[in-house]
């Protein structure tokens, strides 16, 4: 059991991390990548929707109508974000975090992973273990958000969370702040797991 | 039970809807009034940005509560005008009435239809008007806020906010200060269209309304160029008879000296 647990949080993480290896969720991790706080606020509140979805789902999980399961998922899943959202507006410090994020914190309904993980998870599990397994989707979704904001902010803007990190002297490279660079990115860290994972290796 | 059943089916998702709306609709009703709040304090903050009330650093750390009280101590009157420049209304500056962005949308709207519209003026102290410019940019709306001196044609400052432009290129109208730094000092001539050019090498003309556009932002410095060519043409006619008025208290004051 307690191996199960571990293999429930640390799987999502790594071995299957649903951006680089279930490749979900990119089209956000090409928008909100730009800079570092867009990034880590994306990826706290995917991981709250993740997380508080599977839950619900789960609990819900044995009286929901197999014909109507998407919508009733759909609209817990929506709730999630509108709450994300609201509270996120009603904040005095992450009133323009939200603004700068703008439709992209509605799209998390829209992210494969949330549904993704209550069809295949959250609906044949008991709460606890959805809820952290929704979490963990959460977080491995989010550090990957990370990583590549990391690379685009610094060599797209010469900043690193607002702070000039860079000298002056350093011209900010243009291709990088456009979406495309995020899939060239996006496509080394694939290339750097699988070289050092050899489970992943396609034979 | 069989769930799969239709009574079942309909009965389960009314509730669960049910259940979701009414949620929402308390958090929506607790969370309503922060919300407002920070849209006022950030549309206070553009505004006092553009007239130099204070360095817009500053403005961003300050609490929405600092913002209100910053702005009741230099605010002198608010109005709205119709197109002919007239007065037809007033705000009122004790509880900090504001045009929220969303107001301007449907004023830009009347605009081009050339009806009933009413366009803010803030009057700040120190004779500083700011007024709003509003259009749209490449994927959403673009809008601004311009301070005019005493002279109600020389720009003190500006400031420019998107919902959506693209970061790093369409963005630096807010991102980037040397972009709205560039509009102080420039001069509007009210008296004829066009009153202002943002464009590819706009300011080798050497002429005193124009500002370059921005590399690889093509489609946002046209769609800020027309929001504020329509927006300063909406404001000429209050334009021209302020500074008319401000000339003519001039030469009064001056002969009272003599």
């Amino acid at each position: 059991m307690d191996k199960k647990l571990k293999e429930t949080i640390l799987n999502p993480i790594l071995k299957g991390n649903p951006i680089t290896v279930l490749v979900l969720g990119i089209c956000s991790a090409l928008a909100v990548t730009v800079q570092l706080k867009g990034a880590l606020v994306m990826a706290l509140s995917v991981t709250l929707v993740t997380g508080l979805s599977s839950l619900v789902c789960s609990l819900l999980r044995n009286t929901i109508p197999m014909r109507v399961r998407i919508i009733v998922q759909l609209v817990v899943v929506a709730m999630m974000v509108i709450l994300v959202d609201q509270i996120l507006k009603a904040g005095e410090g992450t009133y323009a975090i939200d603004k700068q994020l703008s439709v992209y914190i509605g799209l998390i309904i829209t992210n494969c992973i949330v549904m993704g993980r209550i069809e295949a998870f959250a609906l044949g599990n008991k709460p606890g273990p959805s809820l952290l397994d929704g979490l963990a989707n959460g977080v491995g979704y989010g550090l990957i958000l990370i990583i590549v904001a990391f690379f685009r902010e610094l060599l797209g803007s010469g900043t690193l969370l607002g702070f000039q990190v860079l000298p002056n002297a350093y011209v900010p490279n243009n291709l990088v702040i456009l979406p495309p660079f995020a899939l060239i990115l996006l496509g080394c860290i694939i290339w750097v797991q699988r070289a050092f994972d050899k489970d992943l290796q396609e034979k | 039970m069989n769930t799969n059943s239709n009574v079942y089916t309909v009965v389960y998702t009314t509730v669960i809807v049910v259940i979701v709306a009414a949620v929402l609709a308390f958090v929506a009703s607790n969370l309503g009034p922060a919300q407002d709040a920070n849209a006022k304090a950030e549309t206070l903050r553009q505004m006092m940005s553009a007239a130099r009330i204070r360095p817009t650093e500053e403005l961003y750390k300050a609490k929405n509560a600092d913002i209100l009280r910053i702005y009741s101590e230099n605010i002198e009157d608010a109005i709205t005008i119709g197109l002919d420049g007239r007065q037809n209304g007033t705000l009122s500056v004790s509880e900090g009435n504001i045009e929220l962005v969303d107001r301007l949308k449907p004023q830009n709207k009347g605009i081009k239809d050339g009806g009933d519209v009413t366009l803010p003026v803030y009057r700040f102290k120190g004779g500083i008007s700011v007024i709003p410019v509003y259009g749209a940019g490449l994927w959403g709306p673009i809008w601004g806020y311009i301070a005019f001196g005493p002279d109600c044609k020389t720009i003190e400052g500006a400031y420019f906010d998107h919902e959506s432009e693209t970061p790093g290129l369409g963005a630096k109208i807010k991102d980037e200060p040397w972009f709205r730094e560039k509009f102080s000092g420039k001069q509007v001539d009210f008296t004829s269209a066009p009153y202002f050019n943002l464009s590819k090498n706009a300011e080798a003309g050497g002429s005193a309304d124009a500002v370059d556009a921005i590399t690889g932002a093509t489609m946002t410095s046209k769609g800020l160029d027309d929001a504020l060519n329509v927006w300063l043409g909406a404001y000429a006619n209050y334009m021209n008879s302020a500074a008319a008025a401000a000339a003519e208290e001039e030469t009064t004051n001056n002969a009272e000296e003599e």
